[in-house]
């Protein structure tokens, strides 16, 4: 089995009901029949710019929002079946990494109790086992021990996304979903959590979905990429091959305006 | 805006149903009989059959609200048979004492609370903040009845200035300078609540948009201090004071109640408390649909009000 | 990104302990709870005091007034001593507050909580039962309640707490749905929580706080409500009594013996007054935003306290059109002032583009607010160096000269347009205004300069456009309007603070093409605040680089980025991933971050 995620013309409609006199609310096309496949231990990057249905895409994979149509398969099974078996099925196999890494992390609880939920209700470990996969999960992001019994509000935008990424990895899925994962951070803590990214990538068999706005860092780490716009994908293909030859005019036009180091007037 | 206002009037209808179900629902909560109930010591066999046919009691609840409202949209509001008049006759004879009071009051607190708020914003942590700050805290925690009980023993009983109780002077009375001497008392006890939390929540507001990243604008375009303050941060702290103000209406439409009874104002007020202690229910009916019909319609207003102010508000 | 510093810095973990302090230096508070213990206590302790039967009537002496001979606060109508039934009235009146409370409280926050976090037809129904609740005034549906249930004391407790039940239930509810769009309740849903679970065990705990601010601000209310309706012969009957009832008791007696209704209302309002101050104090102890000083009004301008004063000195750069020397602006954290930016020193051309580049927290933004004194003050205090245009110390210039000079010789783009530029006036007006703020003309002739400058900077059918308001534009042209804001009294410099941190890719491309344009069309200085090495390559002629409110390192554009110098910069411009590297980027920057934890 070669394909973590297969999206078959997934559509996304916002509002658009029956209101109580007849009429019908303002419908919001987000995503309009987008299909694309994401293959084991591949990262397949989502570009696009605010607006464009990225991040629809990224929510309706892991279940935080319900397609309007169009089918999806994870790992080989059907989505609504892997519904039907209950969350906990699902967050077996695959995990979400947020934009915002601080508001994702509860601010009145300890990293210890926010790391504790998918080890007992994903995996449901004993607490001996739990105790140690906490202490390998802040090994393998780099976080010293004491991060623990630590709340969030004491951490960096870095850490916390480090924080994040652990509680992604505790369940055990093998395939993420990366939501502007760097987007929120400093240059130099960027790099940062993507070098942790491609580390992991290696040395848990993982397979990415990561989405952005920005196609540098997208070319970085992505094996192939599908570019965004209004809800369409308007492109997809090799990492360098799209960047280098792109045909669409709008990943031309996004590829143009992205600032370069090369002073513009030397 | 024409739109807008028909949307809300349209909206408002539901809640006015809802209102008259749930007035509807004190009568049919009653404990027992319910033409006894309304009745009370008048339970003859005559009046008991009367009062069934006319109300429709013998019939299942949902044909009774109907022939209620039906009753209703006609003006007929029932009979008190305490006081042997139309229920109709005498809530409008003291609606209008209520609206006269409560009115002034509505006035005096809007006023004198977002003036005070203001002022206590703009010179935060001055002596007129504090001084504010106390006066606010004093007017929030005082039972407006003891207050009312105070000022008649000051102004009425101590220094004879101003008539203790009632609406116009019994002998003599009856103009417009002798009505305003009898309202001064009721209704300043009546605003000062309101006016503490109107300035309260209007300095809060002030504050709270004088930190804004559109005041800052303002500022690095070089507009004067005064203009910042009055024009910019006080247009938007006014879209969040206009609904305070609203809810402020039904406080004091409330509280009226307790001044009416202080000060013998002859209200509605005044008036429901002694039905209910003579269990007058559909007097008690009648007049809590009027007030509560009243403060539905001055939301509304206020509504409107903010949608101007604010563009955003019209969706 | 604006105010980075203002914002915390990590907190030590007895967050919980110093909240005790804070109420306790809050010295009103500390006095409410003083109090409302000692009332408290006097009321629950009224069993043991030796104190008479409080419903023991002796008509022979009635209305003993105040201080006789065992009757310290005399007697009342039925010879009953008022100490006595003042402390076990209390004692009523407390117990039924606080139970009318709690009942609130407990119901009101469930359907809050249910009805913002399930949404949809749940929300609907729940929050229009509430609707209903609010529809009638006050006071007006707990009679309503009362002339169902009938008079009684137990009636008035739920007469009052029912309708208590929307404060709560709106409250919650407004708090639990941001909470519940927040990332950490998706985060616990993916990692197989029940909805049943995240609403206590993740939403709860967030939501608490906003339960006890509520409960703090209506339980006086409360009181005071119930009170009332006993005062009106609705609540407690007779012989059971509470201070409202001893109230209105009393009332009939106001003229011959005043003191019968006076103390009862006294107590009232020493319990209801209490309360109060304890509960602001607890509100600003549990609202971080007053905890943080968030809502102190900021002061027109920046203070100013430089010691030591600089001498002047003659004008250094001719061609400097700004010239800034050593500044330092500090905060105010405390009694304890604290540097935010220092010693920094750089100077502007006419017709200059001068980058200053930076992460968040490194005084970037701070330092350009400080230069025309709009750093919000407090907490903000300017404590060194000068800021010289044209050769003229700023910082020394009076309140109205700085004034003069903001929006007119300097003027300010901002990041975000959408929260700079004020949400109820139209885009035309707003221009206007900058224009008419510095120049004699009609508002007629405001308008057509208001038009022109749209047109000037890139608005498509500005005519249309010009009445329209910020909420109704996109983004980029938001961004317009701020620009031609910034033009319209011709300015020789303008300070642009992550003017396209915002936008799009695509938009940031535009606009600042858009600045670069102006600049070379009017000879405008322009010194541009940004995070990004891209934009300032693209558009800036020099750039001066920030760490932790200092300068480290400042040069012509393109030899800052091609050999930079100082080892921050050095790592700061090799982390910058670029299009065309691929996944050599990752390699490049690997050695850098050799063995380091973060």
């Amino acid at each position: 089995m070669t394909s973590a995620i297969t999206v078959t013309d997934l559509v996304k409609t916002f509002g658009g009901k029956r209101t109580l006199f007849g009429g019908t609310s303002h419908a919001v096309h987000a995503v309009k029949g987008v299909s694309f496949e994401l293959r084991q231990n591949e990262t397949l990057a989502i570009v696009g710019e605010s607006g464009s249905g990225k991040s629809t895409i990224a929510r309706m994979l892991v279940g935080l929002e319900t397609p309007t149509s169009g089918s999806i398969a994870i790992g080989g099974q059907s989505y609504d079946q892997l519904r039907a078996e209950g969350s906990r099925k699902f967050g077996q196999m695959i995990q979400y990494v947020f934009q915002d890494p601080v508001a994702s992390l509860n601010p009145r609880k300890t990293i210890d109790r926010i790391l504790d939920v998918p080890l007992r209700l994903l995996r449901g470990y004993d607490a001996a086992t739990r105790a140690r996969r906490k202490r390998d999960l802040l090994d393998a992001v780099q976080m010293p021990k004491d991060t623990l019994e630590r709340y969030p509000h004491e951490f960096s935008g870095g850490q916390a996304q480090r924080i994040a990424i652990a509680r992604a990895l505790a369940a055990e899925a093998r395939i993420l979903v990366l939501d502007e994962p760097v987007s929120a951070l400093d240059v130099s803590v960027q790099a940062q959590v993507l070098l942790l990214l491609d580390d992991l990538k290696r040395q848990f068999d993982l397979s990415y979905l990561f989405i952005s706005h920005d196609l540098a860092v997208v070319e970085s780490v992505s094996d192939r990429v599908g570019v965004m716009y209004l809800g369409e994908m308007v492109e997809l293909g090799r990492a360098s091959d799209l960047f280098a030859n792109p045909r669409h005019a709008y990943t031309r036009d996004l590829i143009s305006s992205a600032p370069t180091l090369a002073p513009a007037h030397p | 805006m024409t739109g807008y206002i028909l949307k809300r009037l349209v909206s408002a209808i539901p809640v006015i149903i809802g209102l008259s179900v749930i007035v509807f629902g004190i009568m049919a909560l009653i404990p027992g009989d319910t033409a006894t109930a309304l009745l009370g010591s008048y339970a003859t066999p005559d009046n008991v059959a009367r009062i069934n046919r006319e109300l429709g009691l013998d019939r299942p609840v949902y044909e009774q609200y109907f022939v209620w409202v039906g009753n209703l949209l006609q003006g007929d509001f029932g009979r008190s048979y305490i006081l042997n008049r139309p229920v109709l006759d005498e809530i409008l004879e003291r609606f209008g004492a209520t609206l006269i009071l409560a009115g002034t009051a509505l006035v005096l607190c809007s006023i004198l609370g977002i003036l005070a708020g203001v002022v206590s914003a703009v010179r935060q942590f001055g002596w007129t903040d504090r001084i504010v700050t106390f006066f606010v805290l004093i007017g929030i925690s005082t039972p407006a009845f003891w207050l009312g009980l105070l000022f008649i023993l000051i102004f009425a009983v101590q220094w004879r200035v101003l008539p203790a109780s009632g609406m116009y002077a019994v002998y003599g009375g009856g103009d417009l300078p002798d009505l305003l001497r009898h309202l001064i008392l009721p209704a300043t006890t009546l605003a000062i609540v309101a006016t503490g939390v109107i300035a309260r929540l209007t300095r809060a507001a002030m504050l709270e948009v004088l930190r804004q990243d559109y005041v800052r604008t303002a500022r690095a375009k070089g507009l004067d201090e005064r203009r910042v303050i009055y024009r910019h941060a006080f247009k938007s702290a006014l879209v969040s004071i206009i609904p305070v103000i609203g809810i402020q209406a039904g406080f004091v439409m409330g509280g009226a109640v307790y001044i009416e009874t202080v000060f013998q104002w002859p209200g509605i007020g005044q008036m429901l408390v002694s039905a209910i202690s003579t269990r007058d229910l559909l007097l008690v009916q009648g007049g809590v649909l009027l007030v509560a019909v009243t403060y539905v319609l001055i939301n509304l207003v206020a509504d409107v009000a903010q949608a101007m102010l604010d563009p955003r508000l019209k969706t | 990104m604006t105010q980075a510093l203002a914002t915390t810095e990590p907190q030590v973990s007895s967050a919980r302990l110093s909240s005790w302090k804070l109420l306790f230096n809050n010295r009103l508070a500390a006095g409410g709870l003083v109090v409302l213990v000692a009332i408290c206590l006097l009321a629950a302790l009224a069993p043991l005091l030796p104190i008479p039967n409080p419903d023991a009537t002796f008509p022979a002496n009635r209305l003993q007034p105040i201080l006789s001979e065992g009757h310290l606060l005399g007697t009342d109508h039925l010879g009953r001593d008022i100490l006595s039934r003042l402390i076990w009235g209390t004692q009523v009146s407390i117990a039924v507050g606080l139970s009318a409370t709690a009942i609130a409280a407990l119901v009101g926050s469930l359907i809050g909580l249910v009805s913002g976090y399930a949404r949809g037809v749940t929300d609907n129904v729940l929050m229009r039962g509430i609707d209903m609740l609010m529809a009638f005034p006050y006071i007006l549906l707990a009679l309503a309640i009362v002339a169902v249930l009938g008079p009684g004391l137990l009636n008035a407790l739920y007469a009052i707490a029912i309708v208590n039940i929307p404060f709560f239930a709106r409250n919650v509810r407004g708090i639990t749905i941001g909470l519940a769009n927040r990332e950490f309740v998706d985060a616990a849903r993916l990692s197989g929580k029940s909805h049943a679970a995240i609403l206590f065990t993740e939403v709860l705990p967030n939501v608490l706080p906003v339960i006890v601010i509520t409960m703090s601000t209506t339980v006086g209310w409360m009181i005071l409500e119930t009170a009332g309706l006993s005062f009106l012969g609705l609540g407690a009957q007779p012989p059971q009594s509470d201070l409202g009832s001893m109230l209105g008791e009393g009332r009939r007696l106001l003229f011959n013996a005043p003191h019968v209704s006076i103390i009862p209302g006294l107590m009232i309002f020493a319990l209801v007054m209490s309360i109060n101050l304890l509960g602001d104090g607890v509100r600003d102890v549990l609202d971080p935003r007053l905890r943080a000083g968030d809502l102190t009004r900021p002061l027109a301008v920046t203070r100013i306290r430089r010691k030591p004063v600089p001498a002047p000195t003659p004008a250094g750069d001719a061609a400097a059109i700004l010239e800034v020397r050593d500044l330092e602006t500090s905060f105010q954290r405390g009694r304890a002032t604290v540097p935010a930016i220092r010693d920094i020193s750089f100077s502007l051309d006419k017709g200059e583009c001068l980058g200053l580049i930076g992460e968040s927290g490194s005084g970037k933004s701070v330092t350009a607010l400080s230069l025309l004194g709009l750093v919000a003050s407090p907490p903000g205090i300017i404590t060194g160096g000068t800021v010289k245009i044209e050769g003229e110390d700023v910082l020394a210039l009076p309140e109205g000269r700085i004034r003069a000079l903001r929006g007119a010789k300097v003027a300010y783009v901002f990041q975000d347009p959408l929260t700079t530029l004020h949400p109820l006036y139209r885009v035309g007006e707003q221009i206007a205004e900058a224009i008419t703020t510095h120049q004699p003309v009609g508002k007629a002739e405001a308008r057509r300069r208001a038009l022109a400058l749209m047109e000037q900077v890139g608005i498509r059918d500005a005519a249309a456009r010009i009445d329209a308001y910020p909420h109704e534009m996109s983004g980029g042209q938001r961004q317009r309007i701020g620009i031609a804001m910034a033009l319209a009294n011709d300015p020789d410099i303008i300070i642009a603070d992550e003017p396209t941190t915002a936008l799009d890719v695509t938009v940031q491309a535009r606009i600042l093409d858009l600045l670069q344009d102006l600049r070379k069309e009017r000879g405008l200085a322009l010194l541009l605040i940004t995070h990004d090495f891209g934009v300032v390559a693209q558009v800036c002629d020099r750039v001066a680089v920030m760490k932790d409110g200092e300068i480290v390192e400042a040069g012509a554009t393109a030899e800052v980025l091609r050999h930079p110098r100082h080892d921050y910069t050095k790592k700061l411009i090799a982390c910058v991933p670029e299009l065309g590297q691929g996944a050599g980027f990752l390699d490049r920057v690997r050695p850098l971050f050799a063995g380091g934890r973060p």
